[in-house]
């Protein structure tokens, strides 16, 4: 594990307010080796994009890093100045936010922000960085890029915006993609376009992508491994096709449930009851007690750690708490 | 005809997009006509659950607003249970309208935030007179019942609720009336999956139970495809296909059917590959000529450039495609 491209380790993010803190974040750990997928699934407010931001150094205040560390090839960057971080903002880390519309300035060309960018980050020409713009564009499958790179974002259809942005997060070939929820504003036809485009460059530059979604389907086609938020914590991380098949943690028992597929008959849909704890009442103990229905006394007084489950794999829960449990059955004997 | 409970034909609907008079004056532009819907067809059975799923820009919400009178129709008729609807006002059209409510996308922007949700709910029983007094505030109760919130929230205002207890109380406004017909315009496109699949069993079971109608609109292929009996699907305001629930996915016959369900990404991890979709939704102020989908159509042949392919049977119901019409022998 010592050759993780990033490891987040313990990592906690608080909103202080008037009326206390909110801990948005709490204790998630996970690493992304170099060339992988990771996929961060939850509900809205699970706290996916936040961990996103938090890894780029770009959580709005007062949202603060109140413990725990990034580490980016090693090195902490959770602790750098605001200068520092933009060095490693675009160079070494990308990002591809959900709406292209907004992450695009709408009064530069689409050549000014490409030539711009990769310039901040490489010492070369105008001419040379504008001939790579194009060639980037080309390669994110923008039709007559040398002519279309002089139109304004507003120009592009939403598909092609995002596939524009994708070029911007690529430009200065960074190591570590973060892609927050990238497809969610596109349409079903566009969006396997552009999750297949993401894949593809991404595995062709050997980047490695942090794919935040709340897409399951998005998750099983595109990522190597899952991490299921859960109330700001993590619930379970493992291998897509373990995780999908499998489940483990009842949460991601009940998510799977929830999904209607397009392969099998279901005459209801597993339904998970209530909703997600809002963060100035998260209950003591698992967060998911209130909804599981196979929570039992410890999990309402003791917070369950991820344990690990096989090698590759880490369930919250204390159902799989197999020194306890063994404990039991010998209790009953 | 005597099963149909809903029967539009031929329903088309423009809006003008035209730039200001003055502007057209000085650049000697003509008006300009967006088609939002082109000619739709279709009939929907008492009791049954009607689809229509596109992507953005394909009319489905506009043929809901139509269907329920929000605006109107450019050209073509609505028929409710042998009402004729388009042309109709008054005191006809406002018995018609108690029998079919609307329940909308976002729960956070279709309830009033300085109403009370026993007022919310309550509206449409004092707007038809259905009941007075005490007997109000029993009913009420009765549908937050019915919804699976408790009478003593009527109390409280809308933004006390998550969004699936608020879509819940706009189940129950759309109840109160007693309606016998249902258009839901993307009921659980704005909740995650969760409270999605509460909603979808709620919106089930109360179909079960007062064996409603429901016109439901929807994005999503694998939400429709839990919902409904029968699904059509719509292109750039054309409907290209329709058939029955399930068989859409097992056998879909017109190429834009197809390519969408190779679109939706796969929970099975059957890791198949799929085809690339080509292209994009094209612009619908100047839409192309003939078969609206033919520059990203597989089969396209030279008559689709020209024209516009009639509804053929199919063995799962009926499509707009000239590649599936029978040749002459």
């Amino acid at each position: 594990m010592t050759d993780a491209l990033l490891s987040v380790r313990n990592l906690r993010v608080e909103f202080p307010t008037r009326r206390g803190v909110l801990t948005a974040i709490d204790d998630v750990s996970f690493d992304i080796m170099p060339g992988e997928v990771l996929g961060v699934v939850g509900e809205s407010g699970a706290g996916k994009s936040l961990t996103g931001a938090a890894i780029i150094g770009l959580l709005e205040p007062p949202g603060r890093i109140a413990g725990g560390e990034i580490l980016l090839k090693g090195q902490r960057i959770d602790n750098l100045g605001a200068e520092a971080m933009r060095r490693i903002r675009g160079k070494r880390i990308g990002m591809v936010f959900q709406d292209p519309l907004t992450s695009l300035n709408p009064i530069y060309t689409v050549a000014q922000q490409l030539i711009e960018t990769i310039r901040t980050h490489a010492d070369i020409s105008e001419g040379e960085a504008r001939k790579r713009a194009v060639a980037l564009l080309d390669r994110v499958g923008i039709p007559a890029a040398a002519r279309r790179i002089d139109d304004y974002p507003h120009h592009f259809s939403g598909g092609m915006r995002q596939r524009v942005v994708i070029a911007l997060a690529l430009c200065a070939e960074p190591e570590l993609v973060i892609a927050d929820e990238p497809t969610t504003a596109l349409d079903v036809s566009v969006q396997s376009q552009i999750i297949d485009l993401i894949k593809e460059i991404c595995a062709e530059r050997g980047a490695a992508v942090m794919l935040i979604t709340h897409d399951m389907g998005v998750i099983a086609e595109t990522a190597d491994r899952v991490a299921v938020l859960y109330s700001g914590r993590l619930a379970e991380i493992g291998p897509v096709t373990q995780v999908i098949t499998a489940p483990e943690h009842p949460y991601t028992v009940g998510l799977m449930g929830s999904i209607p597929t397009l392969t099998q008959d279901h005459a209801r849909l597993v339904a998970i009851p209530g909703a997600m704890p809002r963060l100035n009442a998260i209950p003591q103990g698992c967060a998911f007690n209130p909804r599981c229905e196979r929570a039992f006394d410890r999990c309402f007084t003791e917070r369950p750690e991820p344990l690990p489950r096989g090698d590759r794999r880490r369930v919250a829960c204390w159902l799989y708490d197999e020194v306890a449990t063994a404990g039991q059955e010998k209790a009953h004997v | 005809m005597s099963d149909a409970l809903l029967k539009v034909a031929n329903l088309t609907r423009y809006f003008d997009v035209s730039k200001p008079w003055l502007n057209r004056v000085l650049e000697r532009e003509d008006k300009q006509f967006l088609t939002a819907v082109a000619d739709v067809s279709f009939e929907i059975k008492r009791g049954e659950t009607f689809a229509l799923v596109g992507e953005s820009g394909s009319g489905k919400s506009t043929i809901a607003k139509m269907v329920v009178g929000l605006i109107g129709a450019s050209e073509g008729t609505i028929d409710f249970d042998g009402h004729r609807m388009t042309g109709t006002a008054g005191a006809e059209m406002r018995d018609l309208r108690r029998r079919f409510q609307m329940i909308f996308q976002d729960p956070f922007a279709s309830l009033n935030p300085r109403w009370r949700v026993g007022d919310i709910i309550a509206e449409p029983i004092h707007t038809f007179g259905l009941l007075k007094g005490a007997e109000v505030t029993n009913r009420v109760g009765e549908l937050l019942d019915t919804v699976g919130l408790s009478a003593k929230d009527a109390e409280k205002f809308p933004h006390e609720f998550s969004g699936g207890q608020r879509q819940r109380i706009a189940i129950a406004r759309a109840l109160s009336s007693k309606p016998e017909f249902i258009v839901c315009d993307e009921p659980t496109s704005a909740l995650d999956v969760s409270v999605q699949a509460q909603i979808l069993n709620l919106m089930k079971d109360l179909q079960d139970e007062m064996g409603l109608t429901y016109l439901f609109i929807s994005h999503d292929l694998s939400v429709v495809r839990h919902m409904a009996n029968r699904i059509g699907v719509l292109y750039l305001g054309r409907l290209v296909e329709v058939a029955d629930g399930k068989r859409l996915f097992t056998e879909p016959q017109h190429p834009y059917t197809r390519m969408l369900l190779d679109a939706v990404p796969d929970l099975a991890l059957s890791g198949r590959r799929r085809k690339p979709v080509e292209g994009e939704i094209p612009n619908p102020i100047n839409p192309p000529s003939g078969c609206a989908f033919h520059p990203r159509c597989p089969l396209a042949m030279p008559r689709c450039k020209v024209d516009a392919p009639h509804r053929v049977e199919t063995a799962t119901g009926y499509a707009a495609c000239f590649a599936l019409e029978k040749q002459p022998a």
